[in-house]
């Protein structure tokens, strides 16, 4: 039992280091980015602009925050 | 699914095969100086063998099983998450605000880490548990990212055999420069590699997101290639302004920058 219950948290584990780590902003990122492809299926043109740009702006943000932390600034 | 596309499948996955397979063999290296050969050989043996069961046992049902759409959008995730943090970081290396992966330093720590553990037993043939299971470790951890890499982009465009394929010939190919440089693995430019598939994995995670979600990419396939052209030019740029900001002293330390940010 222990052993599962060893093996179930080590899953966990992996998954939350895989999905969120150190950069929750990209994983919130890309539930952004999924939730509004899926909303704006029916607005191709508007998806087809919006995605790409949102993925950059999140890509920027991230890599600024990842420097910010570097300096020890908030 | 058109020649282009799987071209860039193909250089996604050898290339990040490259990068962990690099890694991976510098923990299998200083397992086996440290600890001797035959254990550190046969972890990492396993390790490949559990690695190639996963493959296996989680992609060939998604292909049949999973509604087409639905895995897109899945891996898309997936395949985001990925390259976006791969992006990100060799952004920040690249523009000098974080350590460059230094395998050196990482084959002298995992070295002197195994050594100080090793009292009284000098490297030789027999069986060591240390070191099959730092060995099994090592590629275990470095291969799962290429394994998910594999099993989502092989199944999102039903090309599974090629992606293990492009995987194995990557791990063989490091397996045997390894074999022949043994610790000068650092020559490797893992962060220019890392650079390259982050933007190939950005481009597809956002590829199959719109498809799996309905949004069609203008052109079908091609819309991969010009996403890879969109992403390379935001990338350099980034470098580029990122360079422009006062420059800050990178660590001395890569090995800490590793472990505090993976």
């Amino acid at each position: 039992m222990k052993a599962l219950i060893r093996a179930v948290r080590a899953f966990g584990s992996f998954w939350w280091d895989f999905l969120v780590g150190d950069t929750p902003e990209l994983f919130v990122a890309v539930v952004v980015i999924v939730t509004l492809a899926l909303l704006l299926r029916h607005h191709r043109e508007v998806a087809l602009v919006l995605l790409p740009v949102l993925t950059v702006l999140f890509l920027a943000a991230s890599t600024v925050r990842g420097r910010q932390r570097r300096e020890g600034q908030p | 699914m058109s020649t282009s596309s799987t071209v860039v499948l193909i250089l996604a996955v050898f290339g990040a095969s490259t990068v962990e397979m690099v890694e991976a063999l510098t923990i299998v290296v200083a397992a086996g100086v440290t600890r001797g050969w035959r254990s550190a050989l046969e972890g990492a043996a396993a390790a490949v063998v559990v690695l190639a069961i996963i493959v296996l046992v989680a992609g060939v049902p998604l292909i049949h099983y999973v509604p087409i759409d639905a895995l897109r959008v899945v891996v898309g995730a997936l395949l985001l998450v990925l390259g976006l943090g791969w992006l990100r970081k060799s952004i920040l290396r690249a523009s000098g605000h974080k350590a460059l992966h230094d395998e050196d330093a990482i084959f002298a720590a995992t070295s002197a880490e195994l050594a100080g553990g090793a009292a009284g037993s000098a490297p030789g043939r027999r069986r060591d548990g240390v070191g099959f299971a730092v060995a099994f470790k090592g590629v275990f951890l470095e291969g799962m990212e290429v394994v998910l890499i594999v099993v989502s982009l092989g199944a999102s465009q039903h090309r599974l055999g090629i992606a293990a394929v492009a995987a194995g010939s990557a791990a063989l190919i490091v397996g045997i420069v390894g074999a022949l440089v043994a610790r000068q693995l650092s020559a490797v430019p893992e962060n220019t590699i890392k650079l390259a598939v982050g933007i190939m994995l950005t481009s597809f995670g956002l590829f199959w997101v719109g498809e799996g979600a309905g949004v069609h990419w203008p052109g079908s396939d091609l819309a991969i290639i010009f996403l890879v052209g969109l992403f390379f030019v935001v990338t350099m740029g980034s470098i580029a302004w990122m360079r422009a900001l006062r420059p800050m002293a990178a660590e001395p330390s890569a090995v800490a920058s590793e472990r505090v940010e993976k």
